[in-house]
């Protein structure tokens, strides 16, 4: 906590304050790093993910949608290190090219629940009130519902978009942002640099994004992290049931719904390839949450 | 109790208030024209307008509001274009395969899950530690679907092990006399030991597949929870009294240590309904998840919106059942609400 209120110290001393402020968590972040060496793995991991979805159609051995039916159901090979699917497709390049569409939805939504979230959440803590009641209400109404079944049904009535998909997902995340806002912005309602912030004459506006945004800043980024995972998990879940993402679009879920009838035949290596992309993704922000977890709120660890 | 009773009957009535109004947004929104949807491709410009008139959608929003709620308390979900039955008989035929499931599921997790997070908690660095931090880890990030299908190769396609992942029993074998709906139950009251383990066979791997989804919170938070609990001062105290080892975990930090985990079970149950859609859709699951995936891709939204209210409300009362469990486990909760 002292971390986080440390910028808002008296103007003239703030660049060295910031400074050792910044050195520390740097310092920390190299202790959990040092400490946990699965972070640094976890970020290695979000570089290889983050190069195939900006390099993807580039780096892709062949291209995802041309078919062969000729090389059909080939298991991995030299040629097709992850073989190919039914229509002879070539899964490694279908599997580095989906990275993109992954990544987007889970990150467009993740931004558009933050957004959202965020602002709702902070408004409510810093008003209290009717703005409280609100944004609390709505919130509670979204975890009444069992959050996929609750996406599902979104996005069967909005229709069957991939905009769509990115809607439910930031909509049955917002109670998570929203609560944590709130909690963070009723606790710094009434602290001594919002009061001076106030007494300078600064609007409300002003001081919710300068003094109170700024300050939740680091523990709303472990939250976007954490529910990048969920995010992708959730995506992929929707388009297995053929929500969302049409073939021959690559997309992992997708993928996996159309390796699964050839499992029980034992053309395994259609729907296993892109579940381990998928798998370790959501691993991979997971664990970088949890690190970020420790250099954020080290007493929440687990 | 019975104050207690009534008093969280209450609470629930919001979240209640609040699941009707989504789920009527919902039926609302419907991609393109909900009327010329219902009338079919091939109708006219006028049949369109009779439909509209027929369901209330030339009304004012607050009387189609109004005649949603009628209509859901007369039980009335509407009729599946896909199987011609009202929603709510269909539902209600598949919801005890879905029960079942699910239940099945996370027995299995908490028998794995609560020894092992005890164990984390009682011997810090050990191998069950290491173990159930890998669980917890891992368990949040397999996709659901991706388990299932891996177990199906596993045990199916390599060992043989299991039968085809094709429904609740075996092609050959017959349902059991309806008591509860769960074969397992059924089957053993009548005595059909050939169709209990036809039953059990088909369950075994769906089950398994939710209970790897279920055993990461559960196993993190029973871990997290004794951790604090064993910290605690009357743990100390009880020790230097000269209980047993044994005695003090159980009896004197697990039972504080549970309140948490119970907690807990409302965020699982809410994982485990939607899971429960995918599982049901990889090992082709007679129950309501899979009724609603056909509907989706048939277009067929009255069955997806009975559907997702259903669960919902189901939702609310697994909640209020936790509640009530809560003041059962620790009279304290229960002496300060009353």
């Amino acid at each position: 906590m002292s971390l986080a209120v440390q910028p808002a110290a008296a103007p003239a001393p703030r660049p060295p304050v910031e400074a050792s402020g910044l050195r520390a968590t740097l310092s920390h972040a190299r202790h959990v790093v040092g400490d946990n060496p699965v972070t640094g793995f976890a970020f290695g991991l979000l570089l290889l993910l983050v190069a195939c979805a900006i390099l993807g159609p580039w780096i892709a051995p062949y291209d995802p949608l041309a078919s062969d039916t000729s090389a059909a159901l080939a298991p991995p090979s030299l040629a097709h290190p992850f073989g190919t699917d039914q229509l002879g497709r070539d899964i490694l390049s279908r599997v580095i090219v989906a990275a993109r569409l992954d990544l987007a939805i889970a990150v467009f939504s993740v931004i558009l629940v933050f957004a959202a979230g965020g602002l709702a959440g902070v408004a409510a803590g810093f008003y209290g009130g009717w703005t409280d009641r609100i944004v609390g209400r709505v919130a509670d109404t979204i975890m009444a519902f069992p959050l996929f079944v609750l996406a599902m049904g979104i996005v069967a009535a909005l229709g069957n978009t991939v905009t769509n998909i990115v809607i439910a997902t930031a909509i049955i995340n917002f109670p998570l942002y929203a609560r944590l806002a709130r909690a963070e912005a009723a606790v710094r309602r009434n602290a001594g640099f919002v009061q001076a912030a106030r007494l300078t004459g600064n609007t409300d506006a002003r001081i919710l994004l300068t003094s109170i945004l700024p300050n939740i800043m680091p523990l709303m980024a472990v939250q976007m992290s954490l529910t990048m995972g969920y995010a992708i998990l959730n995506a992929a879940g929707l388009s297995f049931i053929g929500l969302g993402v049409r073939p021959p679009t690559p997309e992992w879920g997708i993928m996996v719904a159309e390796g699964a009838s050839f499992i029980v035949s034992g053309e395994w290596w259609i729907a296993l390839f892109p579940g381990l992309a998928l798998m370790l993704a959501v691993f991979c922000f997971n664990l970088i949450g949890d690190g970020l977890r420790d250099i954020v709120d080290p007493q929440r660890r687990t | 109790m019975l104050r207690i009773l009534v008093d969280r009957l209450l609470t629930t009535l919001p979240a209640l208030a609040g699941v009707v109004v989504v789920c009527f947004l919902l039926t609302r929104v419907l991609p393109g024209d909900t009327a010329a949807y219902f009338a079919g491709p091939a109708a006219t410009p006028q049949a369109i307008e009779q439909i509209r008139k027929e369901l209330g959608l030339d009304r004012p929003v607050p009387e189609q509001f109004g005649r949603y709620v009628t209509e859901l308390a007369r039980g009335d979900l509407g009729q599946s274009l896909t199987t011609g039955q009202p929603v709510l008989a269909d539902l209600k035929s598949r919801l005890p395969a879905s029960a079942e499931l699910t239940l099945f599921g996370l027995v299995l997790a908490l028998v794995v899950a609560l020894p092992l997070g005890i164990l984390a908690a009682v011997k810090q660095g050990s191998l069950a530690d290491h173990l159930c931090r890998i669980v917890a880890t891992a368990g949040v990030s397999l996709p659901v679907f991706f388990t299932g299908l891996l177990l199906v190769y596993l045990f199916y396609f390599v060992l043989g092990w299991s039968p085809a992942p094709l429904g609740r029993l075996d092609s050959f074998a017959s349902a059991p006399p309806t008591l509860t709906g769960f074969y397992l139950l059924d089957s053993l009251a009548a005595g059909e030991v050939e169709t209990f383990r036809s039953a059990l066979a088909q369950i075994a791997l769906p089950g398994l597949t939710l209970a790897i989804f279920a055993l990461a919170p559960i196993a993190r938070i029973t871990r997290a929870s004794m951790l604090a609990v064993l910290g605690a001062d009357f743990v100390r105290t009880a020790r230097a009294a000269g209980l047993s080892g044994r005695k003090v975990v159980i009896t004197y930090a697990f039972r504080n240590a549970v309140l948490p985990v119970v907690t807990t079970l409302g965020m699982v149950f809410s994982f485990l309904l939607g899971a429960n859609v995918l599982v049901e859709k990889v090992f082709a699951w007679p129950g309501v998840g899979s009724y609603a995936v056909e509907a989706l891709i048939a277009s067929d939204y009255a069955p997806v919106q009975g559907f997702v209210l259903a669960m919902a409300i189901l939702y609310i009362v697994l909640n209020l059942l936790i509640d009530l469990a809560y003041g059962l486990i620790d009279p304290r909760v229960g002496s300060a609400a009353a």
